[in-house]
C-alpha cells in the first residue's frame, strides 16, 4: 500500500511538473493568438513581448495561463492533450486508418519481432562462437564493441541505401538496423552466463570424462538461462528503437517512426507526443511479456524460487 | 573391473612433484610424495592450507598433472583411470545444479557415461537410498539443506559405482552438529560398499574419526610429513572419539602438523 502512494506521488508530482513546465513553453504563441482574437496583453507590442522573458509574460498575462493547455499547436502539450490523442487514435480510429496508432504501432512492431528474432539468433551464435573459440573471442568480440560505437542514425540510411540498391526494401531494411541494435546485448549476457559456471563444476565434468558438447548442453546452456533473458529484455527494447530509427531516413508513410517524422514537419506536437507515447508503452509491453516468459521459463527449469 | 586388484595398490605415488609456473615464479606444491592406497582404505589428508593435500587428490583424478615421479591408480596412469571411472569425486561445495531435481542430478554422470533409463532410474533410486536422501528425488537442490544437498553430491558421486571415492573437504562448510552426522553416514556408507576412499580434511577430529590411514602433510613444499595407520577398530561410534587410543592418535597427527610447519607458526 505504502508503495502504490510513493508510485502514485511520483506520477502526480512529474504530471504537475509537466502542466507547469508548459506554462512559459506556450506562453509566447498564446498571447499572439489572444491579441488577434482581441484580448488585453501585456505588453501590447508583438516585438516588445518577443524580448521579453517566458516568466515575465507569465506573470503580466496570468489570464491566459488556462489557455496554454489547450492551444491546437502547442510546443509543448499538456498531458491531457496527448492522452486524448493517444485515445483517440487508438480506441476511435478502425485499424485500418492510416492515422491509427495501432495500425502503425503494428508496421513498427513487426519489424521489431523480425529485427528481434534476427538479432538474438546472431547474438546467441556469436557468443557460442566466443566461447568455444579463443580466436572468435579476439577477433569478433572488438567489432562488436565497435558496431555499438557508430551512431545508428548514421548508418540507418546507409544500410537503407545499401540494401535498396540490391532490391531488398520493405520490412527487411528495417529490422536488420533493429537487429543490428539487438544483438549486441545478447552477445555480452550470454557470453557471460556461458561463462558463469565456476571452476568446480568444469572439473566435476572433467571427471567424468564429459566432451565439450555435453559440457555445454547439460551446463553452460542451462546456466546461462537467467544472463539470456536479461539481455533479452534489452534487446527487444533497443529492436523497437532500431525499426522507428529505420522509419525515419526512408520517409516511410506506416510506423510509429513515420508519424513521428510527419507530426515534426506539420507542427503535429501533439501527434508526436502521442507517437513517442505509443512507442513507449509498446515497448513497456514487450519487456513486460518477455518478464513473463522468463519467470515461466525459470520455473520450469526449477530456477525460481 | 582389474582382477589384480587384490593384490596390487589401488593408488600408488612414487617421487611424486609437482610445480606451477605462476606470476611469482615457480611454486612447488608437492616435492617427493610417495604414497600406496590399498583397496578398501580410508585415507584421510590433513595439513594447513597449501600444504598440497588437494593438489595430491587432484592428481589421483587427473585434473592436475605432475611434473616429475609416477603415479598409478588401479595400475593405470590417472587419465586411463578416469576414462575407466575408477573414482567419483566430491568437491567442497555440492555443486548440484540448481536447473535439476536431486534426481536429475544425480543421472548427470550417468547421462554423460550414457547408461540407458531404466538403469539410470534404478542407480538413482540405490545411491539415495545409500546417503539416506529417499524420498527427496523429485526435490531442487535449493530446497535442501546445506548438508542433505552434500549428501546428495556424494549420491551423485556414487551413481556410477567407482570403486575409489576422492573427497576434497567434503564437509568443510558445514557446521559441527551437521559434520558429526555426516562423519558417522559416510563410515556406514563406506562399511557398506567397501570403496576407497581419499578424503581432505582441515580437522584433526574428522580425520582420526574417519580413517584407517592418516597422511600428514606440511606446506613449502608440500610433503608428506608423517603416515599414520589407526588402530581404532573398523566399528567407531561417535563416542569413540573420546578413547584413549583416540586421543592418542590425534595427538600423534597434531605433533606431525607441528613439526611440519617448522619455525612458520
Amino acid at each position: 500500500m505504502k508503495q502504490i502512494v510513493a508510485v502514485l506521488t511520483v506520477i502526480a508530482a512529474l504530471v504537475v511538473f509537466w502542466y507547469v513546465a508548459c506554462i512559459p513553453m506556450n506562453i509566447k504563441g498564446v498571447l499572439t493568438e489572444q491579441e488577434r482574437a482581441g484580448a488585453e496583453v501585456q505588453p501590447p507590442s508583438a516585438k516588445d513581448r518577443r524580448d521579453m522573458g517566458e516568466f515575465g509574460l507569465v506573470l503580466n498575462n496570468s489570464f491566459a495561463i488556462p489557455a496554454t493547455w489547450e492551444q491546437d499547436r502547442p510546443r509543448l502539450p499538456a498531458p491531457h492533450q496527448v492522452a486524448v490523442e493517444l485515445w483517440e487514435t487508438t480506441v476511435l480510429k478502425k485499424i485500418t486508418s492510416k492515422r491509427s496508432l495501432i495500425y502503425h504501432g503494428w508496421v513498427t512492431l513487426s519489424a521489431t519481432m523480425l529485427g528481434f528474432a534476427i538479432g538474438t539468433g546472431l547474438g546467441i551464435l556469436l557468443a557460442v562462437g566466443i566461447v568455444h573459440s579463443r580466436v572468435m573471442d579476439l577477433s569478433v568480440m572488438p567489432w562488436a564493441i565497435v558496431s555499438q560505437t557508430i551512431p545508428i542514425i548514421a548508418l540507418a540510411p546507409m544500410i537503407i541505401v545499401v540494401l535498396y540498391s540490391v532490391g531488398i526494401q520493405g520490412i527487411i531494411p528495417k529490422a536488420i538496423i533493429s537487429a543490428y541494435l539487438s544483438f549486441f546485448p545478447v552477445v555480452v549476457g550470454m557470453v557471460k552466463g556461458l561463462r558463469s559456471p565456476d571452476a568446480m563444476q568444469l572439473d566435476l565434468l572433467r571427471t567424468y570424462s564429459a566432451s565439450r558438447s555435453q559440457g555445454f548442453w547439460k551446463l553452460q546452456l542451462p546456466a546461462s538461462m537467467p544472463y539470456l533473458f536479461t539481455s533479452l529484455k534489452i534487446g527487444i527494447a533497443a529492436s523497437l528503437v532500431g525499426a522507428i530509427v529505420g522509419e525515419l531516413p526512408t520517409g516511410a508513410v506506416a510506423g510509429l517512426g513515420a508519424r513521428l517524422l510527419a507530426g515534426s514537419y506539420y507542427g503535429q506536437t501533439v501527434q508526436i507526443w502521442s507517437a513517442l507515447f505509443a512507442a513507449a508503452i509498446l515497448a513497456a509491453c514487450l519487456v513486460g511479456l518477455l518478464g513473463v516468459v522468463e519467470r515461466a521459463v525459470l520455473k520450469r527449469m526449477g530456477m525460481a524460487q | 573391473m582389474n582382477t589384480e586388484s587384490t593384490t596390487q595398490p589401488v593408488i600408488e605415488a612414487r617421487q611424486l612433484d609437482l610445480t606451477f609456473q605462476t606470476n611469482d615464479g615457480p611454486v612447488h606444491a608437492l616435492k617427493d610424495v610417495d604414497l600406496t592406497i590399498d583397496k578398501g582404505d580410508f585415507v584421510s589428508f590433513i595439513g594447513p592450507s597449501g600444504c598440497g593435500k588437494t593438489t595430491f587428490l587432484r592428481c589421483i583424478a587427473a585434473l592436475e598433472t605432475p611434473t616429475g615421479g609416477t603415479l598409478t591408480v588401479n595400475g593405470m596412469t590417472p587419465d586411463e583411470a578416469r576414462r575407466n571411472r575408477a573414482y567419483g569425486y566430491v568437491f567442497q561445495a555440492a555443486g548440484l545444479y540448481p536447473w535439476r531435481t536431486i534426481s536429475k542430478n544425480i543421472k548427470l554422470p550417468l547421462e554423460i557415461m550414457g547408461f540407458s533409463a531404466a538403469e539410470q532410474q534404478e542407480r538413482v533410486k540405490n545411491v539415495l537410498e545409500l546417503v539416506d536422501l529417499e524420498g527427496f528425488g523429485e526435490k531442487f537442490p535449493w530446497q535442501l539443506s546445506g548438508g542433505m544437498q552434500q549428501r546428495a553430491s556424494i549420491a551423485r558421486a556414487l551413481a556410477f559405482d567407482a570403486d575409489i571415492l576422492l573427497m576434497d573437504e567434503p564437509f568443510g562448510a558445514l557446521d559441527e552438529i551437521v559434520r558429526d552426522h555426516l562423519n558417522e553416514q559416510l563410515l556406514a556408507l563406506w562399511a557398506r560398499t567397501e570403496k576407497t576412499i581419499g578424503f581432505v580434511t582441515h580437522s584433526i577430529p574428522e580425520a582420526v574419526y574417519l580413517s584407517t590411514k592418516i597422511v600428514v602433510m606440511s606446506p613449502r613444499p608440500g610433503r608428506i610429513t608423517d603416515v599414520i595407520d589407526s588402530p581404532l577398530p573398523k566399528e567407531r561410534p561417535l563416542d569413540i572419539r573420546d578413547s584413549p587410543e583416540f586421543i592418542e592418535v590425534a595427538h600423534r597427527v597434531r605433533e606431525g602438523l607441528r613439526a611440519g610447519h617448522g619455525d612458520d607458526v
